[in-house]
């Protein structure tokens, strides 16, 4: 080589794409439901599962879920874990913990941030309650749900929390 | 080679936007159609393939929640291939050529009006020597219809009439989206969008979702009366670099085409995948169809152009035909891709 050259490590490609995208039937009623403070539920036609939050249709039996119920913003967690690397677009202090919540009367977990114990004390089983941001600051969003806490209350035992995902 | 049928195809009526329903929402219905059609229960279709982009609407493994409409449990066999379905249609029939499985259902769907199409699609452009361009969808197909015109090979007048004809042939298709009487003297007086090429050569901007069954020789038998056998199906691409191709053939097609065996043998309809007039022209020089041959009864995708869908749209339209008796031998046809950069031929028979 008669010249040695620096390598192109990087070009700038100035295309930009945007969207304007409409959540659909199902996804619009729960965004709407967060609105107003309240978790809705999709229920299947078929075999009657509930699904938080729905996309509109029941992956097991490809039927829709055209009827809501209001679900408690109580539940149990089914898996759990202690993130302690960064990620972009993450405004959460680390480490922090995330769980998989089974909210009474779902069929599907629904994430959230596990807060108010040490994370030694996490665990499967373990009773946890929805603490919300102030009603004034409420959104079509299931940021409107701060964390999850724990509650005072015993364990819910493994074996009745199996075949849930 | 395992003679395979489609046995059932259903569409969702083609819209501007689909503003109310998501994609699993559009899916549910003509899944469900199209598994009663077949009359092969759910459970036991041996295998589901997809085509979709995430690029569409910006939604991330849209393809994975679309599955959703399939309903996989107990789990099922399940692929997708991040192209048009016809594409999903050419991996199921392997799959059945392979023996592995008797029937497949493939499904397509997509929300174009979500993103800015034809801006989306520079995305798919060389990312180090093409992309910073910009060149979008429409100025990209303006390029290739400038050199066909150039060539002496159509004339904007034919652009015109191949429009013309295709919306003429929608009024008869319920599901399209622009159909209507066009006079071709009013049309040529219209402004160009992107020279030289006027509205009425680019396609619509589509919502829509298509779905079909197919299976081998035994199945297809047993549960249809009017199974429409696939001859033959073939696709090929050309170079991804425009530069690199001469815009005014298509080789790929020619290819694909030969191989899909439309030659020898009569052909009364064919579905051409020609999402701007010119590329019709193109499209029909490259398979060596006679004037005779009624090209698009369904409008093709000047009527309507749900991308991802709209190949395996062509593939469903033209079984349509067979099956409702206007038609006994059709070649369809699928694009992906700049400027017909990648084609795929399918020969159908009753």
């Amino acid at each position: 080589m008669s010249e040695e050259r620096e390598p192109v490590t990087r070009i700038v490609t100035p295309v930009r794409v945007a969207y304007t995208y409409t959540p659909g039937i199902a996804s619009e009623r729960f965004l709407r439901g967060c609105k107003e403070g309240k978790l809705l539920g999709g229920i299947c036609d078929a075999c009657g599962r509930v699904y938080i939050p729905s996309r509109g249709a029941c992956p097991r039996c490809a039927a829709p879920t055209s009827k809501f119920q209001e679900l408690s913003d109580q539940g149990t967690i089914i898996t759990f874990c202690i993130v302690r690397v960064p990620a972009e677009n993450i405004a959460v202090d680390l480490p922090y913990c995330t769980a998989s919540i089974l909210l009474d009367g779902a069929d599907i977990s629904f994430t959230g941030l596990i807060q108010g114990c040490p994370f030694e004390d996490v665990r499967i089983g373990m009773r946890v309650q929805a603490i919300w941001k102030p009603e004034s600051e409420w959104d079509y969003s299931v940021g409107n749900i701060e964390h999850f806490h724990p509650l005072d209350e015993p364990d819910i035992p493994f074996k009745d929390l199996k075949g849930y995902s | 080679m395992r003679d395979v049928a489609v046995i059932a195809y259903a569409q969702t009526p083609y819209v501007r936007t689909e503003r109310v329903r998501n994609e699993v929402e559009m899916l549910m219905p003509i899944i469900d159609e199209v598994v009663k059609k077949a009359g092969i229960p759910r459970q036991e279709i041996g295998f589901t393939c997809s085509g979709s982009t995430d690029y569409l609407a910006g939604q991330s493994f849209s393809f994975v929640m679309a599955v959703d409409a399939v309903g996989a449990w107990p789990p099922i066999m399940e692929s997708h291939v991040e192209m048009d379905g016809a594409w999903a249609l050419y991996e199921a029939w392997i799959k059945i050529q392979c023996g592995e499985v008797d029937s497949a259902l493939i499904f397509s769907f997509g929300r174009s009006s979500m993103g800015e199409t034809a801006e989306t699609m520079t995305l798919q452009t060389d990312p180090y020597t093409m992309a910073p361009l910009g060149p979008d969808a429409i100025s990209m197909a303006a390029l290739q219809a400038r050199c066909g015109l150039d060539a002496g090979l159509f004339s904007e007048r034919d652009m015109a009439e191949v429009a013309a004809r295709n919306r003429r042939n929608a009024l008869t298709n319920p599901e399209a989206q622009l159909a209507g009487e066009f006079d071709v003297e009013a049309l040529l007086a219209a402004p160009y969008r992107v020279s030289p090429l006027r509205d009425h050569d680019c396609p619509p901007v589509t919502d829509g979702a298509a779905a079909m069954v197919i299976a081998a020789a035994d199945v297809a038998r047993d549960v249809s009366d009017k199974p429409v056998w696939i001859r033959g199906i073939d696709h090929r691409l050309d170079s991804h670099q425009l530069g690199s191709r001469d815009l005014t053939k298509s080789p790929s097609t020619r290819l694909a085409g030969e191989r899909a065996g439309v030659s020898p043998g009569k052909i009364d309809i064919a579905e051409l995948h020609a999402p701007f007039s010119h590329q019709e022209i193109i499209l029909k020089n490259a398979l060596g169809l006679d004037d005779d041959v009624r090209i698009n009864p369904s409008g093709g995708a000047l009527a309507a152009n749900p991308i991802m869908s709209a190949g395996l749209a062509r593939i469903g339209e033209a079984s349509r035909q067979i099956s409702g008796g206007a038609a006994s031998r059709a070649v369809a046809h699928a694009t992906s891709g700049p400027c017909l950069q990648q084609n795929l031929v399918c020969v159908l028979e009753g």
